[in-house]
């Protein structure tokens, strides 16, 4: 007559735990891109209006120093060669028609070197650029 | 002769701390893990060919020489006193009567300007609350 009443078992499964937590470590293991130093070593300059990116998926790079050395994707551009700029971000352009050029230019170069590459662009239609800066900190 | 019975030895990993070390190895990459964005002042180029005539009541120029000095309106200003100027400018009649932008700055730098002067100038012209920016091409020598 009086059934012993079956109580539900209460607690947490433990035994998948590490599995899961592997899980986890392997996907933040998987997803962490490790930063591989690219460019030529430069100053940015400071600003107070500086903005961050919200993506870096649409962005290319243009690295020039003080010596008007020029450096898109790991490869040095010669003087000479400045007209090569505009070809290099056009195909870039057609391959992302959401380009945005990041220029870290040095804060020691002179405004010659930025209009010329500035002009290249411009031949190659890529009008949507951004000055690499940091955030001014003045305390 | 007595022959004792070999005591068997366990034989099996200790498995109750497997997920305080997989945790351990989860939160020192989380740490580790560095989301590093980009930053920047964004400028949208001005496109090729297509000149359009504006009223020059509606451009406030901006020249920066050499030396890294600006000058406002004919007058020569500080980085400070540059975005006062230009916020009480766009107080006063940087807005047409719907409200829209008109006013437009223009910098123009030397070819020997430094860069740093031209951000520092930028960072003022943007801190007025400017929106629409023209670069203009320095002369050629």
């Amino acid at each position: 007559m009086f059934q012993k009443k079956q109580k539900p078992q209460s607690g947490i499964p433990t035994a998948s735990l590490p599995d899961i937590i592997f899980l986890l470590l392997f996907f933040f293991m998987v997803t962490t891109v490790i930063k591989r130093s690219q460019g030529i070593p430069i100053l940015t300059p400071a600003a107070e209006q500086t903005k961050k990116l919200e993506s870096k998926r649409h962005l290319a790079y243009i690295w020039a120093d003080e010596m008007s050395n020029i450096s898109i994707d790991d490869k040095l551009i010669p003087a000479s060669a400045m007209s090569s700029i505009s070809n290099i971000i056009r195909q870039k352009l057609d391959a992302d028609n959401q380009l945005i050029v990041s220029m870290k230019i040095d804060k020691r170069a002179k405004m010659s070197l930025v209009t010329d590459i500035q002009e290249q662009l411009r031949d190659a239609y890529a009008v949507r650029v951004n000055y690499s800066t940091r955030f001014l900190t003045n305390e | 002769m007595l022959v004792e019975k070999k005591k068997k030895r366990g034989a099996a990993i200790p498995q109750a701390s497997l997920a305080d070390i997989a945790f351990l190895l989860l939160i020192f990459f989380l740490v580790t893990t560095t989301m590093d964005t980009d930053k920047g002042i964004h400028m949208v180029l001005p496109e090729r060919g297509g000149e359009v005539k504006i009223n020059p009541q509606n451009i406030a120029k901006i020249l920066v020489n050499e030396a890294g000095l600006i000058l406002f309106d004919g007058k020569q200003v500080e980085d400070g006193e540059l975005r006062e100027l230009l916020s009480t400018r766009l107080k006063e009649r940087g807005y047409d009567a719907d409200g829209n932008p008109k006013l437009i700055v223009s910098i123009k730098t030397d070819r020997e300007t430094s860069y740093e002067r031209y951000i520092n100038v930028l960072d003022a012209v943007k801190g007025s609350g400017a929106t629409k920016i023209s670069i203009a091409e320095p002369d050629k020598e």
